[in-house]
């Protein structure tokens, strides 16, 4: 388990590789599909300082609010095949040292993973619970009411939020090799 | 409006959105001993079986995704089903208030989310009448990233060499699973509608979800077809997320309905790992929930 803390540098992330189990501490903003969308199109300032060799979580949690303060009580990754379009752009523009989500991604952001600084790590999917817990206060929303709960950009502190590197700087990706091999057994099962 | 159905509502959405059914875990259990100790496959399934018992515990969502909400309601001839349905949205917007639910009902054209889960059709509900003298519930929350990952097929496919046969229903199975990789939050189980119109076989794949795992097809050649796909759809490799490893699905479900003789549809559906599920019954005023 290697323990990583955000800020991340880029030697710190050049030096991870596919199938590093890796534990997360620091700040990190949720994204998705809105959220994507906006910075490509628009590419607001706000978000400048928190994602500096930061951190995007793609996830729509299930928040609380008690008085004035949000916290998460479910909050796993959801897949992040559908921000393929937007990642690379995203990751260079806001110089953004690491992606969570499931499912990993495509030729796009492999390639900006390798030319920027960046890996994608895989948090498993649909453990709401476990990784809520691992989210520690929530310190910011941004347009909660535009985009709505699981669409806002959600500024949170996280301690060890357990991941895997499935795309690394290397131009590996776990998720390209899996397919190639499944591909190879799918012919011959396509055969019989 | 009838407090008390209301409240057993909620109790069937919270249920279904913090307890994942016995027979998932027993299955996820099973997955996880074929899986070299320490190894990426059996730690992800400890994740997964360490979340399962926190949400149960916390009485809080297995998965942030809390889906969309898929009920089946049977009931005796001549139930108010206009008032079942507003029950039901009444029962959606206050399970979303206990956070059981996260808002998931979104305006396509607008893009506002509800924040009930209520909205046009949503949720969905199918009334069916029985003969029985009690309403009976079923309830589905089914996940969008693995609802993204189903496929619908029109035999015969040329690209998969698949005709209008079982064998041809066969390659369209395989090529399903292969193409949705980990993105459904694997390993997931496949359901699978042969037949009707484009509309009512996805139905039908859906509809499967409603088996329990391990359960075998009451049709003797859909039963061996579930068993060898099985085995076949596991030997692709995909393991838990997409990681690779030895499970893929937990299950295969088949279902079957006649078909114009112009069309032969197959719709194959898939329920991620999270594989939410719970039922009903309400007799004499009584409440009997179920997996």
């Amino acid at each position: 388990m290697i323990k990583l803390n955000i800020p991340i540098s880029e030697d710190e992330i050049r030096g991870l590789k596919c199938g590093d189990t890796v534990a997360l501490t620091g700040t990190i903003v949720t994204a998705r599909d809105a959220g994507h969308k906006l910075m490509v199109e628009e590419r607001p300032e706000f978000l400048d300082d928190l994602l500096k060799e930061g951190v995007i979580y793609h996830c729509g949690p299930v928040v609380k609010k008690e008085g004035d303060k949000w916290s998460f009580v479910s909050a796993g990754p959801t897949t992040s095949a559908r921000e393929e379009p937007y990642q690379g752009k995203v990751i260079d523009s806001y110089t953004v040292r690491g992606v969570i989500g499931k499912g990993g991604m495509g030729k796009d952001t492999l390639a900006a993973c390798k030319k920027h600084g960046a890996v994608y790590f895989h948090a498993v999917g649909g453990a709401g619970t476990l990784i809520g817990q691992s989210v520690k206060e929530v310190l910011d929303v941004h347009k909660l009411e535009e985009f709505g709960t699981p669409e806002a950009f959600w500024v949170i502190r996280v301690e060890d939020f357990p991941v895997i590197v499935t795309m690394d700087t290397h131009g590996e990706s776990l998720h390209a090799k899996v397919l190639a091999e499944s591909a190879r057994q799918l012919e011959k099962l396509l055969e019989k | 409006m009838d407090e008390k159905l209301i409240n057993h509502l909620v109790e069937l959405i919270k249920r279904a959105s913090t307890d994942l059914p016995a027979d998932v875990v027993e299955a996820l259990k099973e997955a996880k001993a074929k899986e070299a100790d320490g190894s990426t496959q059996a730690n992800t399934f400890d994740t997964i079986l360490k979340n399962v018992t926190m949400a149960r515990e916390a009485a809080t969502p297995i998965c942030q995704d809390t889906g969309m909400l898929i009920f089946y309601v049977y009931h005796p001839l001549g139930a108010d089903t206009l008032a079942l349905r507003d029950h039901i949205e009444a029962a959606a917007e206050k399970a979303t208030k206990n956070i059981y639910l996260r808002p998931n009902a979104v305006d396509p054209v607008s893009g506002k989310n509800s924040g009930t889960n209520v909205g046009a059709n949503a949720p969905y509900v199918a009334f069916k009448a029985w003969k029985k003298d009690e309403i009976f519930i079923r309830l589905m929350l089914k996940g969008g990233g693995s609802e993204n990952v189903g496929k619908q097929y029109t035999l015969p496919d040329s690209r998969l060499g698949a005709g209008r046969d079982l064998k041809g229903v066969r390659k369209c199975v395989l090529d399903a699973v292969h193409s949705a990789q980990g993105k459904g939050c694997g390993p997931g189980t496949v359901g699978v509608g042969i037949g009707g119109d484009r509309g009512s076989a996805f139905f039908l794949s859906k509809e499967q979800f409603f088996r329990t795992i391990g359960s075998s097809n009451d049709d003797a050649e859909l039963a061996a077809l579930e068993d060898s796909l099985h085995e076949d759809l596991n030997s692709l490799g995909i393991g838990p997320m997409g990681f690779g490893g030895k499970t893929t699905v937990l299950d295969v479900f088949i279902g079957k309905q006649h078909r114009h003789p112009a069309t032969f549809y197959v719709s194959v559906s898939y329920i991620c790992w999270a594989f939410r599920r719970k039922a009903l019954t309400l007799k004499n005023g009584e409440a009997v929930y179920h997996d």
